[in-house]
């Protein structure tokens, strides 16, 4: 098997394994940025893999091809208001970020586990008929090399997520609103001196993660699974967390850390069809994110600091 | 209204939250209430079978809830505790299947091997807190998922009998389970074990309550900086308070490994111990005895939940609703105090 053969498979499937990963992990950089811990992303994605296969089922009759691309907006929608519980926890009641988060990925599969057993009657859905398939994107698979690896036997959404990721690289530091969503997370108190309403930004912060992370699971569920069941996102909200971590709370240090572990991910799949990946134990690869991450929380590949009002209440009035 | 009270009322009102909006949503979704609530009585306290199940259920719970709790008294949130139980429920069962000893030696072998194993997982949270300040909380998390991949990789090339997606079963000498517990519950899987998490919600209130160690470790919750003003040295506690954590975390999996199951088998996600810890820890107000009790309604739903599907057509993911919303409102409870102490004045006035 020569390289070329190698890197035409494993490139787009790093490229599938992380899109979820890239959509979810930006999705915490807006709320932790904005000073609110979430660790409810894994439940956000549930809510938007649920959201999205119920939704794709029920009126794939009625819009055809073009349904997952709505599903994706009907979860996007989803996870923004589920994504509410959060905010109003833990900024107007000041629960415990963290707790609350808890709470989130708990409410979320029991509730979306429910409305399955009540809508199917069995524990899980059916097939999606049309989910997102690999394409080619036109004009540039043509380029010699570069086309063949990286722009064939590809999926749409993938390049989605990383425009999306220099979208939000833009909006964090290169717009008003997003400095005032860092100036909120670093000292709420100073930016409310200038003016900044601390509470809708972080409001806001958190809806937009509940609305990056409900795009990320319609696209795991879509792309991935073709169906919902309680073992559709197994961990891959946390997998975006440990991204958004590595990445140092940069959107696009979370694109390259969410590529880096998508990469992990596919080569524990499907390293064992690949020449010398299959001498390693897959269990090296599958731990190979937590272990990064912890690494580099601890400050051996460089020192990653969390925005420093990260997980604290601000109350007006108080010093 | 006396702080005690309110102490007392919040959990009390959370619950009831809970089962209202539980209520609430069996009523939209065209189930009815009463027949699923009676049917989760039946299925928890119904016949002695479950009775022996839901102590079953409650005794690695108690442990978990103690766990996060203990964390929690020293100012750490624990949420490793899954992945201790999981490293915990693996040392048991290696323990009780690679030895052939007395049982006065091998079942106390056994056990003790659960509880390095949680304590010497939770210590890599608690080291790097003390020495880099690294989040426990991250840590703990991702500690989790290294935790299921290497039991399983463990349990896949190790201990699997040909093959296989489980280990043996252990030894009889290192076996919790006990004939005479299970015939008294009509052979439900009651086993020993409960005695054990009894005792430590007993060693947990004794340590933190009596004790000059515990007096330091509940100074450094309440106030790192006072402690180390007044001496205390706070990275030693920090790191003790977790690995306390972790040994109750190791003890909750030798429950499943040599009572429950008396083997460990490769998962395929999560548990749900550690996580439904973390819920009855914050019920109990993280107290030894709030977190016994909270253990016992946490355990009694998750029993009961499963009959609900039988009896009333209920889906048992109701339960986890309700769970994940007592859980909400516990951790809401600011809004709930404020709500009492309106009451309150109003009383006086």
């Amino acid at each position: 098997m020569s390289l070329m053969d190698i890197l035409t498979i494993v490139v787009p499937s790093t490229l599938l394994w992380a899109a979820p990963l890239i959509f979810t992990a930006l999705g915490g950089i807006f709320s932790e940025r904005s000073g609110v811990v979430n660790i409810g992303l894994e439940g956000l994605m549930v809510i938007g893999a649920f959201t999205s296969i119920v939704f794709n089922l029920t009126f794939f009759d009625t819009f055809g091809n073009a349904t997952p691309w709505i599903a994706i907006l009907v979860a996007m929608v989803a996870g923004a208001i589920f994504s509410l519980l959060h905010a109003v926890a833990s900024i107007t009641f000041r629960a415990d970020h963290t707790v609350s988060g808890v709470a989130i990925n708990l409410l979320a599969v029991g509730l979306t586990m429910f409305l399955v057993k009540q809508i199917y009657g069995k524990g899980e859905t059916g097939i999606i008929s049309k989910g997102f398939s690999k394409i080619d994107v036109p004009v540039l698979k043509d380029i010699p090399v570069i086309g063949e690896i990286f722009f064939q036997n590809t999926y749409w959404t993938s390049f989605v997520a990383i425009i999306v990721a220099i979208i939000a690289w833009y909006i964090v530091y290169k717009t008003p609103f997003g400095l005032r969503l860092r100036s909120v997370g670093e000292h709420p108190m100073a930016a409310d001196t200038m003016g900044i309403n601390v509470t809708k930004m972080r409001y806001l912060g958190v809806m937009l993660s509940g609305a990056l992370g409900g795009i990320g699971g319609a696209v795991y569920a879509q792309s991935i699974t073709s169906n919902f069941s309680h073992a559709t996102i197994s961990g891959q909200g946390f997998m975006a967390l440990a991204a958004m971590i590595f990445g140092k709370w940069h959107p696009l240090g979370a694109l390259g850390a969410a590529i880096f572990f998508g990469f992990a991910q596919s080569i524990s799949i499907i390293g064992s069809s690949l020449p010398f990946l299959k001498e390693i134990p897959n269990v090296y690869l599958l731990i190979a994110p937590y272990v990064l991450t912890i690494l580099a929380l601890t400050g051996f590949i460089g020192r990653a600091d969390a925005p420093k009002a990260v997980g604290t209440h601000y109350i007006k009035g108080s010093r | 209204m006396s702080k005690r009270l309110t102490g007392i009322l919040t959990p009390i009102i959370s619950v009831l939250l809970g089962i209202i909006v539980g209520t609430i949503i069996m009523l939209i979704s065209g189930y009815d209430p009463v027949a699923a609530y009676t049917a989760l009585w039946n299925g928890a306290f119904g016949e002695v079978y479950y009775v022996g199940e839901v102590i079953r259920q409650f005794t690695p719970y108690i442990l978990a809830g103690l766990a996060v709790a203990f964390a929690f008294r020293v100012g750490l949130f624990n949420i490793g505790v899954e992945g201790q139980f999981i490293v915990g429920w693996l040392a048991s069962v290696w323990v009780g299947v690679a030895f052939d000893l007395p049982k006065v030696i091998h079942l106390p072998l056994a056990i003790l091997a659960a509880i390095v194993a949680g304590a010497l997982w939770a210590f890599i949270p608690g080291f790097l807190k003390a020495r880099f300040r690294v989040h426990e909380v991250i840590v703990t998390i991702m500690l989790n998922y290294v935790a299921l991949h290497v039991t399983n990789y463990i349990i896949r090339n190790v201990l699997a009998a040909k093959s296989g997606d489980k280990t043996e079963m252990i030894h009889e000498s290192a076996s919790l389970r006990s004939e005479w517990l299970q015939s008294l519950t009509d052979y439900s899987r009651l086993h020993w074990g409960i005695i054990l998490a009894i005792a430590c919600c007993f060693i947990m209130w004794f340590l933190l309550e009596k004790t000059t160690r515990g007096f330091e470790l509940r100074a450094v919750g309440f106030n790192q900086h006072a402690a180390h003003y007044a001496g205390m040295n706070v990275n030693r506690n920090i790191i003790l308070s977790m690995v306390i954590s972790g040994a109750f975390a190791g003890l909750a999996g030798a429950m499943e490994g040599l009572g429950t199951f008396g083997y460990a088998a490769v998962k395929g996600g999560f548990t749900g111990v550690g996580f439904d810890g973390i819920a009855i820890a914050l019920l109990g107000s993280n107290t030894a005895l709030g977190v016994f009790f909270s253990a016992i309604l946490f355990g009694a739903l998750k029993v009961g939940a499963l009959n609900m599907p039988l009896e009333a057509g209920v889906p048992n993911e109701l339960v986890d609703i309700i769970i994940a919303l007592i859980v909400f409102f516990v951790a809401s409870s600011y809004i709930i105090r404020a709500f009492l102490d309106r009451i309150g004045k109003k009383g006086v006035k």
